[in-house]
């Protein structure tokens, strides 16, 4: 039994680091309802940039606020240069428009550090909680819990922003209708550069996660695909849905694999959370805590 | 058109004039994707604390007239090519519809356009946006809007989506108010609202106009009920204004009773065939 809850543990944690890519797609998506497909890209360009102030021997602390600052930068830039022009367009329109990001993103971030895969060392280790193996028997990684704190404290404090505040309603309501938000007065702009922000700033605590997990390298980028079943699960436009769907994804790959992969010949974790997702569209589309589509009749 | 090239020549309105003129709306043109002209022309006026409103058919140009106010149109790649427009003496046709609200100028539009996943409340807040007060006072001005709407009191922390058509116009209109305007531009309150409705929210229209001293422009099809609460009226067709005047004169009109009040045994026709009707524009007045 003990096993059991070990792997449901690990696979909890693990799920929150899927939820912290999520959380981006998330942000982006309750603001402008565009599924933001560079949002990998971004993850990517935070780690490698991090990365590579960090081999340039800049201190930490700075290294992360010149990181955010790029983020921020690249959020108002595509704020500026991609979605402006495209303003009432369709959603697809603006979906495409996003794929192509994601390929500058890469490319410029490529470019400009390079494509070796590199170490990140956050100072958290990657053991065991000494007080939990004592006391269970149970290995409970002690980066995982970190992350895991983490991520609590990011998706707490940005579903309070997004009930509480001024600029968090506004957000919801551009979400809900572009034009009626302009005609109250929101400035779409603003609101589309502050998400735009708030999302590269989850992608780097994301990228940082996961680079000091899996090394930072081109991979990172498919962490979009990761966190496609999540956002299915959770439903696209809740921040605790996220959470929820990230959690659920990680503990059932891990339990998957280890109580279903031995019957089928093992190697089941990497598509195991699509069928999930594919199961969890035809019962719920709109997801755990998505929003239901209103219609009148 | 001579008229227009006069309109552009004769000089801006006097000081006089000014005085009660809250909004004044200068032989604008209006053209949609660089293509399409929508707008050939319409000047209109209102007086601070009047209720003005916009008739006309479907398509004459009474929301594009409304939006190029509130500059609604950029988002809609319309533009506004000729003329200009003024509030409170100040050229406003280059401001955002950001600025425009700051300055007192809420489009309500029209279909209500709620935000369907806020609640009622959360609506009312976000009209609120460009005003950065206290706590305090945003309450207070959530008890005003509540004051003249109490139904939107009792369905506060429903989602607005679920909500009754009535309802949701007048959360619309709520979430107007709470920018603090001087001005509302109210686009087509009546569409799909029970008669019973139209008659409730027209009476708030009313007493915000004489309570709050809001003026109003007022984008209607509904010509019958619109008349009977404005105090002057404008008449558009294809885009143009042909005619004008006070509300009651415009509702004992003989062509406006056949043509917008089916009150004619004769055929449909259009204001164009009328020839002994002279068309008003108000920049040869």
């Amino acid at each position: 039994m003990s096993f059991f809850f070990e792997v449901l543990i690990g696979g909890l944690l693990s799920g929150v680091m899927y939820s912290l890519v999520a959380l981006g797609f998330v942000l982006i998506y309750k603001a402008s309802g565009v599924f933001n497909f560079a949002q990998g890209a971004m993850v990517f360009l935070a780690a490698l940039t991090f990365v590579g102030l960090r081999e340039m021997g800049i201190d930490f602390w700075i290294a992360f606020v010149i990181t955010l600052g790029v983020m921020v930068v690249l959020g108002l830039l595509t704020e500026r240069i991609v979605l402006r022009p495209l303003v009432n367009q369709p959603q697809i329109t603006l979906f495409m428009a996003t794929i192509g990001l994601t390929f500058v993103i890469e490319g410029v971030a490529q470019l400009v550090w390079d494509s070796q895969p590199h170490n990140l060392d956050l100072g958290i280790q990657d053991v065991p909680l000494p007080w939990i193996s004592d006391s269970t028997g149970m290995n409970i990684s002690t980066f995982d819990i970190t992350a895991a704190g983490i991520a609590a404290v990011l998706v707490t404090s940005l579903a309070l922003f997004f009930s509480r505040t001024r600029i968090g309603r506004a957000l919801r309501a551009v979400a809900d209708d572009h034009q009626a938000a302009l005609a109250v007065g929101i400035p779409l702009q603003h609101i589309w550069g502050i998400v735009w922000a708030v999302a590269g700033f989850v992608a780097l605590v994301a990228g940082m996660l996961w680079g000091a997990r899996n090394g930072v390298q081109f991979s990172l980028t498919f962490l979009a695909l990761k966190a496609l079943p999540v956002l299915i699960l959770g439903g696209f436009e809740s921040v605790p849905g996220a959470i929820v769907g990230g959690l659920i994804i990680g503990a059932a790959e891990k339990l998957a694999e280890v109580y279903i992969g031995p019957m089928v010949g093992g190697g089941i974790e990497g598509w195991f959370p699509y069928v999930l997702a594919l199961l969890f569209l035809l019962v719920r589309p709109e997801g755990l805590f998505g929003e239901k589509h209103i219609d009148r009749v | 058109m001579s008229a227009a090239a006069t309109a552009t020549a004769s000089p801006p309105t006097t000081d006089a004039a000014t005085a009660t003129k809250v909004l004044s709306v200068n032989n604008i043109e209006v053209i949609y994707d660089h293509v399409i002209l929508v707008l050939k022309g319409v000047s209109l006026e209102v007086a601070e604390g009047r209720i003005v409103a916009l008739l006309g058919a479907n398509g004459a140009g009474k929301s594009t007239t409304l939006k190029s106010i509130s500059n609604l149109l950029s988002a809609e790649r319309g533009e506004v090519t000729k003329g200009t427009i003024e509030f409170r003496g100040k050229r406003v046709d280059r401001l955002t519809t950001n600025e425009l609200v700051r300055m007192g100028v809420c489009q309500v539009m029209e279909g209500r356009h709620c935000f369907q996943h806020l609640t009622v409340e959360e609506n009312l807040l976000t009209g609120a946006y460009t005003r950065k007060i206290s706590r305090g006072d945003l309450a207070e001005a959530l008890e005003r809007v509540y004051h003249y709407f109490p139904r939107l009191k009792q369905r506060r922390s429903s989602q607005s989506g679920y909500t009754s058509g009535g309802e949701q116009q007048m959360t619309a209109i709520g979430r107007a108010l709470m920018a603090k305007p001087s001005m509302i531009l109210l686009d087509e309150p009546s569409m799909g609202l029970a008669p019973q409705i139209v008659e409730e929210i027209f009476e708030i229209v009313r007493d915000l106009n004489t309570k709050e001293r809001v003026s109003f422009l007022l984008a209607e099809q509904n010509t019958m009920v619109a008349l009977r609460y404005a105090n002057y009226g404008y008449i558009l067709e294809n885009g143009r204004v042909v005619m004008d005047g006070d509300a009651k004169g415009l509702a004992s009109n003989e062509d406006v009773k056949e043509f917008y009040l089916g009150l004619s045994t004769a055929g449909r026709k259009s204001f164009r065939d009328v020839k002994h009707y002279r068309r008003r524009k108000r920049w040869l007045a």
